[in-house]
């Protein structure tokens, strides 16, 4: 199994890559674009704000050849949100826009702190070979302050008082709102997932 | 809504685990990872690795430590101890730390934590304070890894802690250290009052004893967290016992 991580100065990816490598992955961290088309698969990982993430992107030519990539996408936490087309974070920022909507801020509130920091309870929406072998209510690690809009995209959600979109597919794309590479046994068990999606 | 945090804690020594009692008079405790190891199977939902005596030596932590933890690690962790710049924070997390965790340096330069979060995203950036109670109100500690070093910071517990979450921090742990390590129990007034003011998570240290402790913190001070070291390291509360005790006393927990 083959997996290529897109290491843009975004974000932890040191994490990421032991999760792939404790599944038996072989791991290539690249930040050039040249390396994407060849890929067997991809995994953009994130951590941090949108605007600066897009702008390491972007000036590492890595925006279009992601956009281009036919083979398995997967965005995790931050990545997710980098599939959408805007986010209100950092006054605004255009994102991948490979999957429709706009990135909005968690809403706050009474037992609700922001940033969602913490594990939450995975709402299944619809069947998804990501998902294979993994149960309503399972829990899963999330850390974010912004959260991706609610739509035909979702294939399962947490409730923090609003519907988060914990995983989304949308063609060859997917992402993980959560951190799979820090959610035990049901982290491991999708990330395996992705890395047996036909390539 | 998020399960309720069961967070050991790790003071860590050159490789071992330590812990004293109002932080002096350390005694060891095992091997760090393979704690760490034991931590993770039984259903700890995070895991916090203070370097007790990196802050007051003015050293930082070894990173390739950091690494290894990382490896052996699929539950989140945070790390702590001597991390003064954004470039030492930035390289704990390289090395696979979900969080950091800034004290005494924050105290020093506020602007640690705007810079941190802006850099690494506020989610990664942990405040820990360490209060008091002092002439009729909480007041904030530094150097409290070792009792030679230790001394007041000259800041109200409160002002503190809304300061530095405006400033950026994404979580506040705050240590209750007329609590720590005599398992009294969690001090609710002032974890409540801080609770009440702030709107990141916040996570109870110091006093935890029994497992009505962790239930109370939960229930009367609604904190997200609650950290606990040698309780756990002495083996007086299992952890599964504990997530257990909670989920029948109606609190969520992930079990």
């Amino acid at each position: 199994m083959d997996v290529t991580l897109i290491g843009y100065g975004a974000g932890n990816i040191a994490s990421v890559r032991f999760a792939l490598e404790r599944l038996g992955a072989r791991v290539r961290i690249t930040d050039d674009p040249a390396d994407v088309p060849e890929a067997e698969r991809v995994i953009l990982p994130g951590v941090g704000a949108a605007g600066y993430a897009m702008k390491q992107l972007n000036a590492l030519g890595l925006t279009d050849a992601l956009r281009a990539f036919e083979r398995p996408l997967l965005g995790v936490c931050l990545g997710q949100q980098l599939l959408f087309e805007t986010s209100d974070e950092d006054g605004g920022a255009d994102m991948l826009g490979l999957i429709d909507g706009r990135v909005t801020p968690v809403i706050s509130g009474p037992s609700r702190p922001s940033p969602h920091m913490g594990w939450s309870r995975l709402h299944i929406r619809r069947d998804d070979p990501l998902m294979q072998g993994v149960e309503a209510g399972e829990w899963v690690y999330f850390v974010h302050s912004f959260v991706c809009p609610d739509g035909p995209a979702t294939v399962a959600y947490a409730d923090y008082g609003q519907t988060v979109p914990a995983v989304v597919n949308s063609g060859n794309r997917w992402g993980c709102q959560f951190h799979p590479e820090r959610s035990a046994k049901t982290g491991a068990r999708i990330l395996k997932n992705f890395l047996e999606l036909p390539a | 809504m998020t399960a309720r945090r069961i967070i050991p804690c790790l003071d860590v020594k050159d490789g071992r685990v330590v812990k004293g009692v109002r932080f002096e008079g350390h005694v060891d405790m095992g091997d760090a990872a393979e704690l760490a190891a034991r931590y993770r199977d039984e259903g700890a939902d995070e895991l916090v690795f203070y370097d007790i005596t990196a802050s007051p030596e003015g050293r930082t932590l070894d990173y390739s430590w950091v690494q290894d933890i990382a490896r052996l690690l699929d539950i989140p962790f945070c790390v702590a101890g001597g991390i003064r710049t954004v470039e030492q924070a930035a390289r704990c997390l390289d090395h696979g730390a979900d969080k950091v965790s800034i004290n005494s340096p924050a105290l020093e330069r506020p602007e640690l934590i705007t810079e941190m979060a802006e850099r690494l995203g506020r989610q990664c950036v942990v405040v820990g304070v360490d209060s008091a109670f002092q002439d009729g109100e909480w007041k904030v500690h530094k150097y409290t890894g070792d009792p030679d070093a230790r001394r007041g910071a000259g800041k109200r517990t409160l002002d503190w802690i809304l300061e530095a979450q405006s400033l950026g921090a994404g979580e506040i742990v705050l240590n209750c250290i007329d609590q720590d390590g005599v398992r009294k129990g969690y001090d609710i007034a002032q974890l409540s009052a801080v609770r009440e003011r702030l709107t990141i998570p916040l996570v109870a240290s110091g006093g935890a004893g029994a497992m009505e402790h962790f239930l109370s913190a939960f229930k009367d001070a609604d904190v997200s967290g609650a950290l606990a070291a040698s309780v756990f390291h002495s083996g007086a509360i299992a952890i599964p016992d504990l997530k257990t005790y909670l989920d029948a006393h109606g609190i969520e927990v992930r079990i």
